[in-house]
């Protein structure tokens, strides 16, 4: 870790408040030049609202922030104009053509037109749309309009590109076309801002992340700190068929809580978090039961952030 | 304030080419709707009703034929409906549907740049297409004095008087069905009664001071009075005075709620 490294984004005690609700409840965070930071949370924990403050498009209701070293409640063009933002919804003028949404759009943070047609043709081969520059926005898939958004988001040549949940609704082909897109983009030193609730996305993606719920901080780190710090190094899943009943899982849990550091009873299967999965299975074995079928892997973000925000639904 | 005022200028001037491109993509089709239907009113009212008014005698006009009657009012209330209608559905567009203020404002520009920047384009619109109509109506003869052409910068005056104001309840509304009562209560009535093709005073008192306080009504007077020739000084300044004072506060309502809609 370099002693120099500059804040982009900081973040003190901010909170956001929409009449009596309160979306962001006192967190605080720095997002450091040429990282990856994520947020993580389930709906309604706060990353959207977050986002929106630190796109200077929507004003704090109490703490500190400042991006790229400004105050957005002051320099709220200045800051924006140093940004990429790529919002959940698609914001693409649907009748303009491809290209004319991206030469458009430059034109708002001031380039020329020579300026945005070279740098519309550049972002279209960036994002493999070159030669859908003519054809209207209203033609192209789901994948193809998020690659736009993204290009338009480019446009400005931005130091910090905010992307609010970038895969969101498209088909595994065109979410790894956009991780791909997105690694090029960090290599070459654009600093990332996403949220997402897809935790391959976070393990791919991020340096570190932040995991919400209820419109505070629940966790901090990289994806393998947070692995280290809220769960164990491996999990074994033990299914015992469809004719083992909820009431029975929880006896058999019993059984095997000594084998784990924490045992966690669903519907369908007992989970084991424990460092060595196989020493656990053979364990099991040891004491006479007989799972229908077995799984040793790796911990991973999702264990993390259902530990930490619950298998409940949030709606 | 200067620097808000160029930054403005600015801003307006990045926002060009967007508006440029949407005109291009939509002039046919507005051209059609534009001149259509006040054409056919020049055409029924103006020659068809107008044939028979005249022959009755148009003591009651102050002496001028219909056709030249009604055409400064036709004029002016085509700039009316055409700033309704560009301040209505394409608001909602930017702020519900297409979203593209919400991309708008991501960038150095601010929500009142979005408003200066649409109702810009209205106020382009609505003097295009009332430049068109003004030939037409000097061809048929509507005009009676070379002053009438002066009813092209009233059109635009109102367009701006009315935008503004329904701009700003387009940012209000859920949904695009409050804007129905717009067109019901507000721009037919205000199109039949404003004076356009009679004299308000031939109304029921109530309705007649009605008619006063809509914009276009002092539109039509002004515009009418500047062609046949009729001019009251006063009563134009008053006009101008109400119709500017229309359109300052409106803005500065369609700025409120834009910022209200965009930034939260």
């Amino acid at each position: 870790m370099s002693e120099q490294r500059e804040s982009l984004v900081h973040v003190r005690g901010l909170r956001k408040s929409y009449g009596d609700f309160e979306a962001v409840r006192g967190i605080d965070l720095d997002v450091w030049r040429g990282e990856a930071f994520g947020f993580l949370g389930p709906n309604g924990a706060g990353k959207s609202s977050t986002m929106r403050m630190i796109g200077a498009v929507s004003p704090i209701s109490g703490g500190t922030l400042e991006i790229l070293g400004l105050d957005p409640a002051t320099d709220g063009p200045s800051i924006r104009a140093r940004l990429g933002v790529c919002p959940q919804d698609d914001t693409l003028d649907t009748e303009l053509s491809v290209r004319e949404n991206l030469t458009i759009y430059g034109r708002y943070f001031g380039l020329s037109r020579a300026e945005c047609r070279e740098r519309a043709d550049e972002l279209l081969e960036f994002v493999a749309l070159t030669e859908k520059a003519k054809v209207k926005v209203d033609e192209l898939s789901g994948g193809m309009k998020r690659r736009l958004t993204i290009a338009r988001s480019l446009v400005s040549k931005p130091d910090l590109l905010l992307l609010d949940e970038p895969t969101t609704g498209l088909d595994p082909q065109a979410r790894h076309l956009l991780w791909d897109k997105l690694f090029r983009l960090k290599q070459a030193g654009v600093t990332l801002i996403i949220t997402t609730h897809y935790m391959d996305e976070a393990e791919q993606l991020c340096d570190r992340l932040v995991v919400m719920d209820g419109g505070l901080i629940a966790a901090e780190g990289s994806p393998a700190e947070l692995i280290r710090d809220y769960s164990t190094r491996e999990v074994t899943e033990l299914r015992f068929g469809p004719d083992v009943m909820l009431a029975d899982h929880d006896a058999l849990a019993g059984k095997v809580e000594d084998l784990a550091q924490r045992v966690e009873v669903l519907p369908d299967r007992l989970l084991l978090y424990t460092d060595d999965g196989e020493r656990a299975v053979a364990a099991v074995h040891e004491r006479g039961l007989e799972p229908a079928a077995v799984l040793v892997r790796r911990s991973t973000l999702e264990d993390v952030f259902l530990r930490l925000t619950g298998r409940t639904l949030v709606d | 304030m200067a620097v808000h005022m160029t930054g403005a200028v600015e801003n307006g001037r990045r926002m060009f080419d967007y508006w440029l491109t949407v005109y291009k993509r939509t002039w046919k089709g507005t051209m059609i709707s534009s001149f259509l239907l006040p054409m056919l009113y020049l055409a029924a009212m103006g020659i068809g009703l107008g044939s028979f008014v005249d022959s009755n005698g148009t003591g009651a006009l102050g002496g001028v034929s219909y056709l030249q009657f009604i055409a400064p009012g036709l004029l002016a209330s085509t700039a009316m409906q055409i700033a309704v209608g560009e301040a209505t559905y394409p608001v909602m567009s930017g702020l519900k549907w297409q979203k593209f203020y919400h991309s708008m404002i991501a960038t150095p520009l601010r929500p009142a740049d979005v408003v200066y920047g649409q109702l810009g384009f209205i106020a382009f619109r609505v003097f295009t297409s009332c430049a068109v109509f003004l030939v037409i109506i000097t061809l048929f003869g509507g005009l009676k004095s070379p002053l009438g052409v002066l009813g092209l910068p009233v059109a635009l005056l109102l367009g701006m008087a009315v935008a503004g104001p329904i701009a700003a309840y387009a940012t209000v509304l859920d949904n695009d069905s409050g804007f129905a009562m717009v067109f019901r209560f507000g721009v037919v009535p205000a199109f039949l009664f404003s004076g356009a093709f009679f004299p308000v005073s031939q109304l029921p008192d109530w309705i007649e001071w009605l008619a006063y306080v809509s914009p276009l009504w002092h539109a039509v007077d002004l515009s009418r009075s500047l062609s046949l020739g009729t001019v009251n000084p006063l009563l134009a300044l008053g006009n101008i005075v109400y119709l500017l004072a229309w359109f300052l506060v409106g803005t500065r309502l369609a700025v409120r709620g834009f910022t209200r809609k965009l930034i939260g």
